[in-house]
């Protein structure tokens, strides 16, 4: 799933784009009213498709079905064509009864124009179902205070990746902890003519990471919590202009080489440069270690990966143990369903259920969930699990990856922005003074 | 071209109206009814949640104020223009050598098209790949050609003439089969004439097969000019519009801002721009080149 959440998937896509008349008139067209929605009881759940996650998620479906005499159906998209799909979908007759969104921004846009049924009365009314999800992840998919999505799968916290042979060989011994140790180790990791880092920065999202980090950090996360909340100034704060700094330092160092922008992460250019032993580390989101498993998997066997915190930066208002990434994804409930009772009590009654938490772990993702210390270390990635859940469960803020926090246009202007700092064709200040116009 | 007129000397005997029916329905259910709706859709404020909502003319205002766009608009001017000039270029010649007789020539021809079997979006995933800057064949070509970090998706610019060049590639072969087809159908008296004239082939090829070639040159012409404002998918794969913005040409802006910004609106004013576009250029090739005549060059034979 985690790769999935990430990967461009451009070829459909690609079609859609070719429909773009066809789809903009979607709402006014006939659409399936004929065949759906008349009869009650059917109930129609939406999902990104992925082999292992999609048997735990029916499986939960089954149950429900059997136990409620309803009849819920799943219906799973590929990612890029179904973020299309849903926004042309939500507030039509085709509308979905339950379905999977990013929180957030994402999840703020469809309860604006209320089309979203609110969770916290039946999450009161259920406290041990409210209780068993991590705070700090159930409050991406809360907006306004009101819970509009509970949590679905695992956490996807960022951090770094790093190949121990290559520290070693560099005389590194342990992963930096404070940003000084981090650059001493970056010139150590040239002296030996390593790469640093690596960094698939044909893609902006992966740049972003920094960006997200280095806020984090330097001035903790209410200032990109003001970004959210559109206060004017926000983006020309010192902070952000300080992080892109730090941006610019760290390409100047030549801590990514010269090429990183030609460099793709769908395609592996980042991890082969990891794995390889031709860059050093890499920043990325906890997917890499699936990921890695699935492409390098003689990497993994050998126990050559290594992974830590991003570090600590002196004289940084941001607490060090902070995080930044996706939290989860999230299930919403249409408040246009024919029964919104009946989809709240499928959330309600599957998604803390032994089962489905168990089913999620077997295929390797972290659930957001309490009390799950014992059960994570188990299976291929326990080692790696159980860091990710406890840096999850003991982080004071996670703060959700901007892609998907902000709204859509706004995300886009700064996907390109970034990617025009990184390539030394736009300034930090030149950055924060573009996107303060944009969000305005 | 236009639908019979009565009374009319020229129609006489011509199918009826009715005949044209079908089509003029799947015409007017598949091209009038969405241009219409674009348009309208263009005057709206739509995310593509719920209804669009009326707006005006603000997103025809911001047109003229996007750099964006200005920018998209001349990278599809400069795409058209020099990915129509490197493709005639070589697919005419290409075209016209393997029209002629001979195995090894069918051999290579059969290797030439093999780009026209492939969809868009492989022949891009292909390219991503050779296109990496350390494991793919940029690595390998970028120190010869002086580019020592094979950074070349990755350069501003550089990026785009990436693009020219798999653009190009993957449309190439189809412009080289409408060569190959044309030179085929040039009789062969002419030639015969040319010879015993004391034509070599040099003037053979300038005097005879270019102005024969002409009609085809025009098709050809137009298909990659008007063809050019669609050119989306493979961009899409192997940049993103990137660097920054420096491969982001028109269609794919109007992507960008219909399906990752969720700007419909905004993104149908682009597809209005898109469509006029088109429709001026390919009417503005046939009347400058005079192919709405009809005119043959086969007279007298």
């Amino acid at each position: 799933m985690a790769i999935a959440s990430r990967r461009r998937s451009t070829i459909g896509a690609a079609v859609l784009a070719l429909l773009l008349t066809t789809a903009a008139c979607g709402t006014s067209g006939p659409g399936e009213t004929g065949s759906e929605g008349s009869s009650g009881a059917d109930l129609h759940l939406w999902t990104l498709q992925n082999e292992g996650i999609n048997e735990v998620q029916q499986a939960a479906i089954d149950r429900f079905n059997e136990e409620h005499d309803a009849s819920l159906e799943m219906t799973t998209y590929v990612n890029d064509p179904y973020k299309s799909k849903l926004q042309t979908s939500i507030g039509s007759p085709n509308a979905p009864d339950i379905f999977y969104n990013w929180g957030g921004g994402n999840l703020e846009q469809y309860v604006d124009a209320d089309q979203v049924a609110p969770l916290t009365e039946a999450l009161d009314e259920n406290p041990d179902v409210r209780d068993a999800f991590l705070p700090s992840v159930l409050d991406v998919g809360t907006v306004d205070g009101e819970v509009y999505g509970v949590p679905m799968q695992g956490v996807q916290p960022v951090s770094f990746f790093y190949n121990k042979d290559v520290f070693a060989e560099a005389g590194i011994e342990e992963f930096p902890a404070t940003w000084t140790e981090f650059m001493d180790a970056v010139d150590k990791l040239k002296a030996i003519d390593v790469q640093p880092i690596a960094l698939a920065g044909s893609q902006g999202w992966t740049e972003l990471m920094y960006l997200e980090y280095f806020l984090d950090r330097l001035g903790g996360p209410e200032k990109f919590q003001a970004i959210v909340a559109g206060e004017p100034g926000a983006w020309q704060d010192e902070a952000v202009v300080e992080s892109m700094r730090m941006v610019r330092e760290l390409v100047d160092a030549g801590a990514f080489g010269t090429n990183y922008a030609s460099v793709n992460y769908d395609n592996q250019g980042s991890q082969a440069l990891l794995t390889s032993g031709r860059a050093a580390m890499e920043l990325m989101g906890s997917w890499e270690v699936t990921g890695l498993n699935d492409n390098f998997p003689e990497f993994i066997e050998a126990g050559t990966l290594g992974w830590a915190d991003f570090p600590a930066i002196e004289g940084g208002a941001g607490n060090p143990d902070s995080i930044v990434g996706n939290p989860s994804n999230f299930y919403s409930v249409s408040s246009q369903s024919d029964d919104v009772e009946a989809a709240v009590e499928f959330l309600m009654t599957q998604m803390t259920s032994d089962e489905y938490v168990q089913g999620m772990m077997e295929v390797g993702q972290v659930p957001a969930i309490a009390g799950l210390e014992d059960q994570v270390g188990e299976g291929t990635f326990g080692d790696f699990n159980t860091y990710a859940y406890e840096m999850v469960r003991d982080a004071p803020s996670f703060t959700q990856s901007w892609d998907q926090a902000l709204p859509p246009d706004l995300s886009q202007t700064m996907l390109t922005n970034i990617q025009q700092v990184f390539n030394g064709q736009m300034t930090p200040e030149e950055f924060a003074d573009a996107m303060e116009q944009a969000a305005q | 071209m236009t639908p019979a007129r009565h009374g009319s000397v020229a129609t006489a005997g011509r199918p009826g109206l009715v005949w044209a029916a079908p089509v003029l329905l799947f015409f007017g259910l598949f091209a009038l009814l969405p241009m219409g709706a674009v348009v309208y859709l263009s005057l709206t404020e739509y995310s593509g949640i719920g209804t669009p909502a009326w707006l005006g003319g603000d997103h025809w205002a911001r047109l003229l104020d996007d750099p964006i766009f200005f920018d998209s608009l001349w990278k599809s001017a400069a795409l058209t223009a020099l990915s129509w000039l490197f493709q005639t270029a070589i697919a005419l010649p290409l075209g016209v050598f393997i029209a002629a007789p001979g195995r090894s020539r069918a051999l290579l021809a059969a290797i030439f098209f093999m780009p026209l079997l492939l969809s868009g979006a492989a022949i891009a995933l292909l390219w991503t790949t050779l296109f990496d800057p350390n494991f793919g064949l940029a690595s390998v070509v970028g120190p010869w050609i002086g580019v020592e970090d094979g950074n070349f998706i990755g350069s501003p610019t550089l990026a785009f003439y990436c693009i020219l060049l798999v653009v190009s590639w993957q449309f190439m072969p189809f412009h080289t089969l409408l060569y190959q087809a044309a030179t085929r159908q040039i009789p062969h008296t002419l030639y015969e004439a040319a010879t015993i004239d004391g034509a070599g082939r040099w003037r053979q090829f300038r005097s005879v097969t270019l102005p024969q070639l002409r009609d085809t040159l025009i098709t050809s012409s137009v298909l990659i000019v008007v063809g050019s404002l669609t050119y989306f998918e493979v961009i899409l794969i192997i940049t993103g519009g990137g660097p920054g913005t420096a491969t982001r040409i028109l269609p794919l802006h109007m992507y960008l801002e219909g399906f990752r910004s969720f700007d419909m609106g905004y993104a149908s004013a682009l597809a209005v721009v898109l469509l006029a576009l088109g429709a001026a250029l390919s009417l503005l090739v046939t009347r400058v080149t005079g192919y709405h005549r009809m005119a043959s060059q086969r007279e007298g034979l």
